[in-house]
């Protein structure tokens, strides 16, 4: 007996010992010692006489806080215009906003020289410029200037390298040191070291550049642009490849990576790395050392087997069954890989150090990517194990998002760019970090319109509000006769008996003047002639006395009862977003002809709504400030509700598609549906079963 | 899961030798265990795991003026300057900070000390009222550690809030000396009041290596992206001032300038514009006459006119900050306290804490040469706008610049999201006010996606034991086309299902699951069964449902798919005698529910209902064995913002053989149940999230005069 207990004892100080030496550091965190070890923790003393401690600052000081010895504001501006050049360059140093005052921003392209090389890719930069509502081809009226020669590429080693840039540059008058010039610029350096060095000076120009590394970044100047190939499309793009939002967002690999291991040189430190993780399950990691011609002298012993392992899988196969995807560095930081898996909705897991993320200034991409570091490859891992499905989810429709508003095409890519220059142009009217990384994205949200959330039709369930109560109808009048005929008297009696009803506007596109108010019926709304022109585009200029976020927009021959109106309007502050009207029409594709067909049959589904009979919300402020500088300091612009889509389709389409309509004097209600469909990426919404919006049934 | 907790085995070894041995061997083991055990225990007292004394700390009533004094000799080293080209990837070092399951950074704070040169004069006031208040903060906070071995980030408490206050090169020498200070690395010092006369530096000029900076006033010259933190100068005013949040509403001044000691060439052009726009702008300075005792700090003058500061912010639409001699302003605290919105004019500033405040929000920016068009600039912004503007800024300064805590606990967020990017706080948190964080929603389902109709819809049958019934759902349902799983919850324990023989032959998979209990949140399980995004719930009794009514609400929800997309609707009425809500089954022209008997739905619904149902409602519905489809509802327009869509004009789910649930609906007592269960839902979610509408989805060509085998869904059913 004595013994046993001696035993326990022995036994007890050899557990005890034991939990002492192995366990005791877990131990003291998770509970064991915890209550003990709070009393003991050693906090920041509370001082006895913290109450008399003297502040930091002398309050006089902090509040006046001024040097009368100090040279004056003006004076430093200069001296800091002369310090901070070239690598230090800000916009407030190297920029000159005064060219951009008188009109506006505007963006001129150098004339192409014949016998300059010009690559697919720099081809499509300066198509898309050329072809977007900022060019100019008079460089008087530039704000910001484009070189003609192809600086995409300043891999000396490349076919595509330009040479004698510096010489090129320095000879064009426009140069100016490189002024309000913006360079683009894909490849930089080149084997070994692969620096930022483009091979001639850029002077004050900004440089949008793929692969950017932070240290040679100027902030709030340059800009980071995506690595694209020369194959990705001018304009419109493919679609992400999202198709459904599955939870859990299980796919059949959780990380993968598949691509060269550099044996040597820059970037080979993490490649080399990568191997570790791969569990052969759901982490997939595969390199493999064939590339460039002298591989196998540099080869190792693992080469040979990788190279096996690197053939069994498919790089697009990974891309569309992953979850994450790791994005790391190659020689350079950035790499097509980033496009691809942003595409492929594959959350892009970033090993990329010192890479100044693309476009980092607008987009937010810690919502649509885990910026990993490459010091700590090993908890990657264990931290995108870690992250909750709902959130995961989120990360893959902000890539789909982003893919889609930024980087699917070309022209996105450039428009981006171009929009992000203009943004500091005026830092008042520019877009909030919210707009640039919130569905629709920055490039349909104009700044120039407004910069209030509650005035864009996207926003009400994250801003907390919703559409006015109240809507204008909006009647465009285009009779032969130009006289009032009954229809029109007996819609605008219809319309004003709405409840919903503030006012009604008729656009009056005749060539007799209206006719005298008197003659016009009494309504219990005000009543509002505008003098128009005869351009059908016309219907959807943002006129400035539409004071609501609903706008009715009616023929003269539209028939609708009050309760209609009523329903629809009722409808449509469900969908503010999209348009919401009567009688529909519908596209399909007409496979023997090979082109879109446009019906108005009776079919089972429906792509257009008439906008001779349509709510739609109008979008911000037409005639804001947005030529800015243009009136010098007048009285403050009368404050100007705004009309969404009114603006968007002044504003954002292409002056071509405009012009198309008022020739053709038709389909400006086609080119409002596309316009809206293009983005919100949804369809329009037809309310009864009205086939019709005349009286009279016509020829079908 | 791995990541969740990690498993720890507390249990010692439990194992009792039962053998004999002689009694020496045991008292020599006993003897030499009792030595190691003296030694180790000796060992951890003494062995230098940290090297501060922790004498220092254990006395608790102790005064500032009693903490030890270091001598710093002449020639202790100093540490380089500032390493501009710093960065996290750089100059940090994150192997200290390790992964851990709470991604939180530990933050050490050396323990104080009064530093004296060698002839025994002071480097500097040893510590600041407003950096004791720092540091207690950060010693409160969970980011704290008093293991200088476990710690990622070391702040030292010398104090460098302001610059004028200590001695650069002394100071410097300080820091080299703290024991862990091996180069700055992982080191984080404050500062608000950089730079001195002549040139007025916009960083602390204490060389100061690879440390980082929470700087006031950074220019983007010195401001290292992503690697120092840009922090507000802090007001004490703002402690010692009770401003309460001012309302939406005019204010009577249009802009405001309220700073002393700007530069005349300023003040003149802010005259300019003044005289121009008269009594809407307001110019004050420094009182000259003030009588005795009157703290100047809290006065302001026009002339003669006397002002009460910061109370006339408070006045003022925009209030203007300008740069001093330095870049970061005081004064801008104040403005924000006072719901004021700044109007900021220093060229290169880069604002407190931009990495995560989005400052367009809170306030205009204009470059310093566009002064003269200030008031029109300002004119051009909505009143809708300003007042977002006010609100926000009175947020961001209780948020974040209320008190040193605040600062400092921002700041250090700031860095441990750098450090666990995955679990960084969003955007939104960042900047939503309150009161738009309680009013939006965030849609988790926010991309517009239309599923593609291929993809089809999983059916969930939840059942007891009516067999009979069921299979003629089953038969009834596997008839719409777009049908691609079928899933049989069986919720009776006493009975199996029948045999895999009496199941009726239908074309597309078929599963039963047996639960595990008789609950009614079986039915909105997130099966791994499911694959489809569509889930199409119904009843073991709805067999009235046409496969045409079906297929178009699956088309319908393929349109809407972030919704709930059912057959008869249901209502949520406000009862103003009982002053509370009832629950509506009549004939109304409203719908804001429709009943889970049969409707479709994401499964991402199945996975919040399960996992994410606020309060106790889950629980309270399968006990009450009623309202979870209420419940649904109430889920779906919480956590969207949207309305349900009813689809087709059913009214009931009626059937000619089960009278028997048609009654019980009917029934007065299930009429007050299903009230009582809406205003359980509202009293939990805090809320009413229904959302009510007056329209339903039809087909296309519904009741039209067209030929019915035209039509995609000709049979479209009763009500």
């Amino acid at each position: 007996m004595q013994t046993r207990k001696k035993y326990i004892f022995l036994t007890f100080l050899a557990s005890w010992l034991l939990l002492f030496f192995f366990g005791g550091d877990q131990l003291r965190r998770f509970g064991f010692f915890s209550k003990r070890k709070a009393e003991a923790r050693r906090n920041w003393p509370r001082w006895t006489d913290r109450s008399l401690l003297k502040s930091f600052a002398d309050p006089e000081e902090l509040q006046s806080d001024g040097d009368p010895s100090l040279p004056s504001p003006r004076a430093q501006r200069a001296a800091r215009l002369s310090v901070y050049k070239n690598s230090r360059c800000r916009m407030e140093t190297c920029f000159d906003f005064s060219r951009c005052e008188k009109h506006g921003f505007k963006v001129f392209t150098y004339p192409r020289e014949r016998d300059q090389p010009l690559s697919e890719s720099y081809g499509k930069i300066l198509a898309s410029i050329e072809r977007s509502r900022y060019y100019t081809p008079n460089p008087e009226e530039a704000c910001l200037f484009i070189l003609s020669i192809d600086t995409l590429d300043r891999d000396h080693l490349s076919g595509q390298y330009v040479r004698n840039v510096d010489e090129k540059i320095r000879s064009f008058p426009l140069w100016n040191g490189g002024r309000n010039h913006l360079i683009f610029n894909l490849y930089s350096g080149t084997w070994p070291n692969y620096t930022e060095d483009l091979g001639f000076d850029i002077g004050q120009a900004i440089l949008a550049k793929a692969s950017f590394y932070t240290k040679s970044f100027r902030p709030g100047f340059d800009i980071s642009i995506p690595l694209f190939s020369k194959d990705h499309p001018q304009r419109g793009g493919e679609r992400g490849w999202l198709y459904q939002d599955s939870i859990p967002p299980k796919k059949k690999y959780l990380l993968v990576f598949k691509g060269k291991r550099y044996l040597t040189g820059i970037g080979s430190g993490t490649r080399n790395a990568l191997h570790h993780i791969h569990n052969g399950k759901d982490i997939v990691s595969l390199t493999t050392c064939k590339h460039g011609k002298d591989w196998e002298k540099h080869k190792d012993v693992r080469c040979d087997k990788d190279n096996v392992d690197y053939e069994k899988f498919d790089y697009q196969e990974l891309l569309h069954n992953s979850t994450f995807c790791i994005v790391p560095r190659g020689r350079r930081l950035g790499s097509f890989r980033f496009l691809e898996a942003l595409q492929a909705a594959c959350i892009p897991v970033l090993l990329s150090d010192g890479w100044e993320l693309p476009f980092a200034e607008a987009i937010d991409w810690g919502k649509a990517a885990v910026v990993g570091n490459e010091r700590l490859l090993l908890q990657i891992p264990s931290a995108v194990r870690c992250i909750h499905p709902e959130r995961v989810l989120a990360f893959q429709q902000q890539t789909q998002f982003l893919w889609d508003a930024y980087f699917s095409s070309v022209d996105k890519i450039v428009h981006t760019t171009l929009e992000i220059v203009k943004d500091r142009l005026l830092p008042h009217r520019s877009r909030s970090r919210f707009l640039w990384n919130t569905l629709p994205g920055g490039l349909l949200a104009l700044p120039d319109f407004s910069t209030h959330l509650g005035d864009f039709p996207f926003y009400y369930l994250q801003h907390g509000s919703g559409p006015s109560e109240k809507f204008t109808a909006f009647i465009r009048a285009v009779s032969l006769a130009c006289s009032l005929s009954q229809p029109i008297l007996r819609l605008i009696q219809a319309v004003s008996e709405s409840q919903y009803c503030a006012q009604i506007l008729v656009l009056w596109s005749c060539e007799k003047p209206p006719p005298p108010s008197r003659k016009w019926p009494q309504t219990a709304v005000p009543l509002t002639i505008i003098q128009g022109r005869r351009k059908l585009s016309d219907r959807f200029f943002p006129y400035t006395a539409i004071q609501t976020d609903a706008v009715l927009s009616l023929d003269e021959h539209t028939s609708l009862s009050t309760s209609e109106v009523d329903f629809a309007f009722v409808v449509w502050r469900s969908f503010p977003e999209r348009i919401v009207g009567f009688p529909t029409r519908s596209h399909f594709w007409d496979a023997e002809q090979r082109r879109w067909g446009y019906t108005s049959k009776w079919t089972n589904e429906l792509s257009i709504v008439l906008t001779a009979a349509a709510f739609y919300h109008r979008y911000p402020a037409g005639e804001g400030p947005a030529g800015w500088g243009a009136r010098p300091h007048p009285a403050p612009p009368p404050r100007s509700l705004p009309r969404y889509y009114h603006s968007l389709f002044t504003e954002y389409l292409p002056a071509g598609l405009r012009e198309l309509v008022d020739g053709l004097a038709a389909c400006e209600d086609i080119l409002m549906n596309v316009l809206v469909a293009a983005v919100t990426k949804l369809p329009p919404i037809k309310v009864t079963q009205r086939k019709q919006h005349k009286e009279t049934v016509p020829q079908q | 899961i791995m990541c969740a907790s990690a498993k720890y085995n507390t249990r010692g070894p439990a194992l009792i030798p039962r053998m004999k041995t002689k009694h020496r061997i045991y008292y020599i083991t006993l003897f030499s265990i009792v030595l190691l055990g003296l030694i180790a225990t000796g060992m951890f007292q003494f062995w230098p795991h940290s090297i501060e004394s922790s004498s220092d700390w254990t006395v608790e009533k102790r005064s500032v003026h009693d903490v030890p004094v270091v001598k710093l000799p002449a020639d202790s080293p100093i540490p380089e300057r500032g390493d501009l080209s710093c960065r996290m990837h750089t100059c940090f070092d994150v192997y200290r900070c390790g992964f851990n399951p709470k991604n939180k950074i530990k933050v050490y704070i050396y323990s104080l000390k009064k530093y004296v040169d060698e002839y025994g004069m002071s480097v500097s006031n040893t510590i600041s009222r407003e950096y004791n208040e720092l540091l207690t903060a950060i010693s409160d906070s969970e980011f704290y550690t008093d293991d200088v071995n476990r710690a990622c980030l070391f702040v030292p408490s010398i104090d460098v809030l302001n610059q004028n206050a200590l001695r650069i090169k002394e100071t410097a020498q300080a820091l080299a000396q703290l024991s862990r200070w091996d180069r700055g690395t992982n080191h984080l010092l404050f500062n608000m009041l950089p730079g001195g006369p002549p040139d007025y530096n916009t960083a602390l000029d204490v060389p100061r290596d690879r440390a980082l900076l929470a700087g006031g006033g950074f220019s983007t010259w010195t401001y290292r992206q992503g690697y120092d933190v840009s922090i507000p100068v802090y007001s004490p005013l703002s402690g010692e001032v009770d401003l309460p949040e001012r309302g939406p509403g005019p204010r009577r001044y249009f802009i405001l300038s309220s700073q002393m000691a700007l530069h005349p060439e300023y003040r003149s052009e802010l005259e300019a514009l003044q005289v121009e726009n008269g009594e809407s702008v307001l110019i004050l300075d420094k009182c000259t006459n003030l009588s005795d005792g009157v703290p100047a700090v809290r006065k302001r003058c026009h002339k003669n006119q006397v002002f009460d500061y910061p109370q006339v912010l408070q006045e003022s639409t925009f209030c203007v900050v300008l740069r001093g001699a330095r870049l970061g302003q005081a004064v801008l605290s104040d403005v924000l306290q006072a719901g004021c919105v700044p109007v900021i004019i220093a060229d290169s500033y880069i604002l407190p804490f931009s990495e995560v405040l989005d400052w367009k929000r809170a306030s205009v920016v204009i470059p310093e040469e566009k002064m003269p068009e200030m008031y029109s600039i300002l004119q051009s912004v909505p009143q809708r706008q300003i007042e977002e503007m006010q609100r926000q800024a009175r947020w961001f300064w209780e948020a974040y610049f209320r008190s040193m805590k605040a600062i400092a606990l921002a700041t250090l967020q700031i860095i441990n999201d750098r450090i666990y990017p995955y679990a960084a706080i969003s955007y939104e948190e960042w900047n939503d006010p309150p009161a738009v964080k309680w009013s939006s929603v965030s849609n988790p389902l926010f991309l517009p996606l239309i599923p593609p109709q291929s993809q089809g819809f999983t059916a969930i049958v939840l059942t007891y034991d009516r067999v009979e019934s069921l299979f003629r759902v089953i038969t009834e349902v596997s008839k719409v086309p777009s049908l691609s799983k079928l899933l049989v919850v069986w919720n009776n324990q006493n009975k199996n299902p029948p045999e895999d023989s009496l199941w009726p032959k239908i074309r597309v998979p078929l599963k039963v699951v047996r639960t595990a209990e008789n609950k009614l949140s079986n039915r909105f399980f997130p099966y791994d069964e499911i694959e489809t995004e569509a889930v199409l719930a119904i009843d073991d009794d709805i067999i009235m449902l046409t496969s045409d009514e079906l297929q178009f609400g699956y088309e319908v929800w393929r349109e809407f798919p972030d919704r709930l997309v059912g057959y008869p609707g249901r209502l949520h009425l406000w009862d103003h005698e009982m002053n509370k809500w009832k629950y509506e089954s009549e004939w109304t022209n409203e719908v804001s529910m429709v009943l889970t008997g049969a409707a479709f739905y994401h499964k991402y619904f199945n996975y919040l209902y399960t996992y994410k149902m606020p309060g106790d409602i889950k629980n309270w519905v399968d006990a009450h064995m009623n309202c979870e489809d209420i419940a649904m509802n109430f889920l779906v327009a919480n956590v969207t913002g949207k309305s349900v869509i009813k689809v087709t004009p059913r009214k009931k789910f009626k059937c000619p053989e089960c009278t028997a649930i048609d009654g019980l609906s009917l029934d007065q007592t299930h009429m007050v149940e299903r009230s009582e269960c809406i205003n359980k839902f509202a009293s939990v979610f805090g809320t009413m999230p229904l959302k009510v509408v007056e329209h339903r989805a039809d087909p296309v060509l519904y009741k039209d005069d067209f030929p019915e085998k035209l039509k995609s869904f000709p049979n479209i059913g009763s009500l």
